[in-house]
C-alpha cells in the first residue's frame, strides 16, 4: 500500500467518509462537463428530483460534436444541434458556467480548464471523459467517469470509489532532439502495455518530467488511460506555479503565497512508499509511431513492424488482428508507410506548443500531393494565440487547412472523418478500429511534429531528418 | 435498489483481447441525449464486418444474458453508452479475464456485475457456452463462481463493488446525497474551495 505520495495526501484530504460497501466517498473539487456524456445525467437528476449541489464547482464547454468549419447555428447536423441545445439548457437551468462557441474561451475541456487556471494542484477533478487524466499534470487527481457518475457528482459533488494503487513511472535524462512528450508516453505504453496500469494511478517522476513544460506534462498525463491507468500525475513544482500565476482562476495576492505553500506540501515525500516503481532511460526513446489497433502497438520510427514471434505470447492475437486490419506486414519498416490524411489537434496535442513544433516542420515546405492535412487548435484561446504568432499563415502557406477549436477527428463525432480505408497520421490518442469516423479507417499515432513531417512527405518520416 | 446476488441466463462468448468502447459503440451513435435505442447498435461495425458471424448476430446467442469476454474488455473511452448498449441488448452480467477500470465502474453504477476469472477459466467457460448455447450460465456473487453446465470456475470482484451488489447499494446516489453536511464540511477544509470559486 502506498504511503506519503501526492495521491495518498490528496485522497485523504478529499475523503468525506467510508460507505457501507467499504468504498470511499470522495469529494470532487472540479467537475467538467461537455455535451456528449452529460445530457443523460441531467435527465437522471430530473427523474429523481435532485438539484446540482455545488453548481459553482462544475464548468461546461462544448467540444466533441463541434464542427470545425461551418459553426453557424443551427448546426447542419440536427443531432449535434440537439445536443448543443440540451447542454445550453442544462447549464442555464442549473446555474453552471458554460464556455460556448464564440465566447473566446471554448475548446476541448482538457485544454480550457488548465489554460484558465481552473485546474490546480491538490484538486480532485472528474469529467465524463477518459482523458481527464490530463489534469494530473498539475498534481491533481483527475479521472474519467461515466454518465451515472456524472449524475452522482452533480447531485453530491462526490463519488463512491475504491482507492487506487500508486506506481511511480520514472524517466530520467534529456530527450533527444526530435523526441517529444508524445513519444515518451507512447514508449511507456509500449513497455507497460495497455492494461498495465489498471488499478493504478501513475506518478510520472524523474528528471525527464521535471524538465518538461506544463503542456508536455499534459500530453503525458493525457494518455495515462491508454496505458490502463485511470489517472496519472506529476508532482507540482516551480514550472507548475509559473504556469498558473496570473491565470483567470488562479489565486491572487496573499492567497497566491498560501496556495504555493499548500501545493508544495502535497508533493510526494522523499521517503514515500509506492506499490510499484518502474524506471526508463530517456536516451532509449525515439520518435514513436503506432502501427496497430491499440496504443501499445508502437515502435520507434526507425524500427520495423514486429513479427509475432518477437512479441510476448499474450500480445500475439491482437497483433494478428492488427496486421490484417491495418494491412501492414510484420517485418516491414514503418517509415515510408504512405498516409492519406494528417490531423494535428486533440486534447493530447492541440496546445500552442504542439502547433509551434508542427509549424517549424511545415514552414517553407508544402503538403505532399493528394494528402489532406488540417490543424485544429485545442481551444479558441490557442487559436487566437497561434494567429497572433502567425502560425495559421505558416500552415496555410504549406497547404494545411486551419480550423476552429474542437475534438474533431480524434473521434470524428463532427464532420471531420476518414473515408473508407484511408490511413491517417494523427496527433491524437487512439488508434482503435474505426476510431476516426470510418469503420475501416486506419490511424497511426505520433507527435504533432511527426504528423507535419508525414504531411509534407506523404508518408511516415523521421522528423529528425527535417529539423 | 435491488440486490444483485446471482444472475442466471444463457451465455454468449465474445472472443478477443482489448475490445475497446469505440468498438462496443462507435462514436457516431453517441450523438444522442438518451441511452434509448443503443442496444441495436452494440458492436455495429464489428458485426457488419463479420456479416452475421459476430456472436451478437448468431442465432444461438440471441436472448443471452451473460457475456463472457477476454482481456482488458471495455478499454478506451469512458462512454457509458458502451455498457448501456450491451445492457440494452440484454446482457445482465459479464465474466472476463480483466476489465478496463472506467467500464467496470460504469457497470457497477448500472447494476451490472463484471467478474473476473483466469484466462484459462474464461476460455473454458467460453468453450462450454459455444458447445451448449442453450445451457444457462450462472454468475453467483455469494459463492463467487460462474457455472455453465459441468464447468464451474471461481470468479473475483473487489470487496467494495461486490458488497454494493449484494446489499443492493450499487446505485450510490442516495447514499452520497445523504451525507450533504459531511460533504460541505469536507469542502470547507479544502483551501482551494474558497480561493477558486469557479
Amino acid at each position: 500500500m502506498s504511503r506519503g505520495t501526492l495521491f495518498d495526501k490528496v485522497w485523504e484530504l478529499h475523503t468525506v467518509g467510508t460507505l457501507a460497501s467499504g468504498q470511499t466517498q470522495l469529494f470532487i473539487g472540479l467537475h467538467l462537463i461537455h455535451e456528449v456524456t452529460s445530457p443523460q445525467a441531467f435527465a437522471m437528476l430530473r427523474d429523481r428530483q435532485l438539484k446540482v449541489l455545488f453548481p459553482d464547482r462544475t464548468v461546461a464547454t462544448v467540444d466533441h460534436i463541434v464542427p470545425t468549419e461551418n459553426q453557424a447555428r443551427p448546426f447542419v447536423d440536427p443531432l449535434a444541434e440537439e445536443m448543443m441545445l440540451e447542454l445550453e439548457r442544462n447549464a442555464k437551468d442549473n446555474g453552471i458556467r458554460f464556455y460556448n462557441i464564440g465566447s473566446g474561451s471554448q475548446g476541448i475541456v482538457h485544454v480550457i480548464a488548465p489554460e484558465q487556471g481552473l485546474t490546480q494542484p491538490g484538486m480532485t477533478i472528474a469529467c465524463g471523459d477518459s482523458h481527464t487524466s490530463t489534469h494530473g499534470a498539475f498534481g491533481a487527481i483527475a479521472f474519467g467517469i461515466g454518465t451515472s457518475q456524472v449524475r452522482d457528482v452533480l447531485a453530491s459533488q462526490t463519488l463512491a470509489l475504491a482507492k487506487l494503487k500508486v506506481r511511480k513511472v520514472e524517466v530520467n535524462g534529456p530527450l533527444k532532439p526530435g523526441v517529444y512528450a508524445k513519444d515518451v508516453i507512447l514508449h511507456i505504453i509500449r513497455k507497460l502495455g495497455v492494461k498495465g496500469g489498471v488499478g493504478y494511478a501513475y506518478e510520472f517522476a524523474g528528471t525527464t518530467f521535471e524538465q518538461m513544460s506544463m503542456e508536455e506534462r499534459m500530453t503525458v498525463c493525457n494518455m495515462s488511460i491508454e496505458g490502463g491507468a485511470r489517472c496519472g500525475y506529476v508532482n507540482p513544482d516551480t514550472t507548475t506555479f509559473e504556469y498558473l500565476k496570473g491565470r483567470d482562476f488562479s489565486p491572487k495576492g496573499d492567497e497566491w503565497d498560501k496556495a504555493v505553500a499548500w501545493w508544495t506540501s502535497l508533493r510526494s515525500d522523499a521517503d514515500a512508499e509506492y506499490d510499484d516503481v518502474v524506471v526508463f532511460d530517456a536516451a532509449e526513446i525515439e520518435p514513436t509511431v503506432t502501427w496497430g489497433i491499440t496504443p501499445g502497438q508502437g515502435i520507434g520510427v526507425s524500427e520495423c513492424i514486429p513479427a509475432p514471434d518477437s512479441l510476448p505470447e499474450e500480445d500475439r492475437a491482437i497483433a494478428q488482428e492488427a496486421y490484417t486490419y491495418m494491412d501492414l506486414a510484420p517485418g516491414a519498416a514503418i517509415a515510408g508507410t504512405k498516409v492519406d490524411v494528417c490531423f494535428i489537434g486533440s486534447c493530447t496535442n492541440g496546445r500552442i506548443s504542439d502547433l509551434r513544433e508542427a509549424a517549424k516542420v511545415a514552414k517553407g515546405r508544402h503538403v505532399a500531393e493528394g494528402i489532406k492535412a488540417f490543424v485544429v487548435p485545442g481551444s479558441e484561446r490557442v487559436k487566437q494565440q497561434a494567429e497572433a504568432e502567425g502560425l495559421d499563415k505558416i500552415f496555410e502557406a504549406a497547404g494545411f487547412e486551419w480550423r476552429n477549436a474542437g475534438c474533431s477527428m480524434c473521434l470524428a463525432m463532427n464532420p471531420d472523418k476518414l473515408v473508407g480505408r484511408q490511413i491517417s497520421a494523427s496527433s491524437s490518442n487512439r488508434n482503435f478500429k474505426g476510431r476516426q469516423g470510418s469503420s475501416s479507417g486506419r490511424t497511426l499515432l505520433m507527435s504533432p511534429a511527426m504528423v507535419a513531417a508525414a504531411a509534407v512527405t506523404g508518408h511516415v518520416t523521421d522528423v529528425r531528418t527535417l529539423l | 435498489m435491488s440486490q444483485v446476488q446471482a444472475i442466471s441466463g444463457r451465455g454468449i462468448p465474445l472472443v478477443g483481447d482489448d475490445i475497446d468502447t469505440d468498438r462496443i459503440i462507435p462514436a457516431r451513435f453517441l450523438k444522442c441525449v438518451t441511452f434509448d435505442g443503443l442496444g441495436a447498435h452494440a458492436f455495429e461495425d464489428d458485426r457488419a464486418q463479420l456479416q452475421g458471424q459476430h456472436p451478437f448476430d448468431q442465432p444461438q446467442y440471441q436472448g443471452a444474458e451473460v457475456l463472457v469476454v477476454n482481456r482488458n474488455f471495455g478499454c478506451g473511452s469512458s462512454r457509458e453508452h458502451a455498457p448501456q448498449a450491451i445492457a440494452k441488448w440484454g446482457i445482465k452480467a459479464l465474466v472476463g479475464e480483466s476489465f478496463a477500470e472506467i467500464f467496470f465502474g460504469n457497470c457497477v453504477a448500472m447494476g451490472i456485475p463484471c467478474v473476473t476469472a483466469t484466462g484459462d477459466d474464461v476460455k473454458a467457460l467460453q468453450g462450454a457456452i459455444a458447445a451448449n448455447p442453450q445451457t444457462a450460465v450462472t454468475v453467483d456473487l455469494n459463492a463467487m463462481t460462474a457455472t455453465c453446465g459441468d464447468v464451474s470456475v471461481p470468479v473475483q470482484m473487489g470487496a467494495g463493488p461486490r458488497q454494493m451488489f449484494l446489499s443492493g447499494s450499487w446505485d450510490a446516489t442516495g447514499q452520497l446525497v445523504a451525507q450533504t453536511e459531511q460533504i460541505r464540511a469536507t469542502a470547507a477544509k479544502l483551501p482551494y474551495v474558497a480561493w477558486s470559486q469557479a
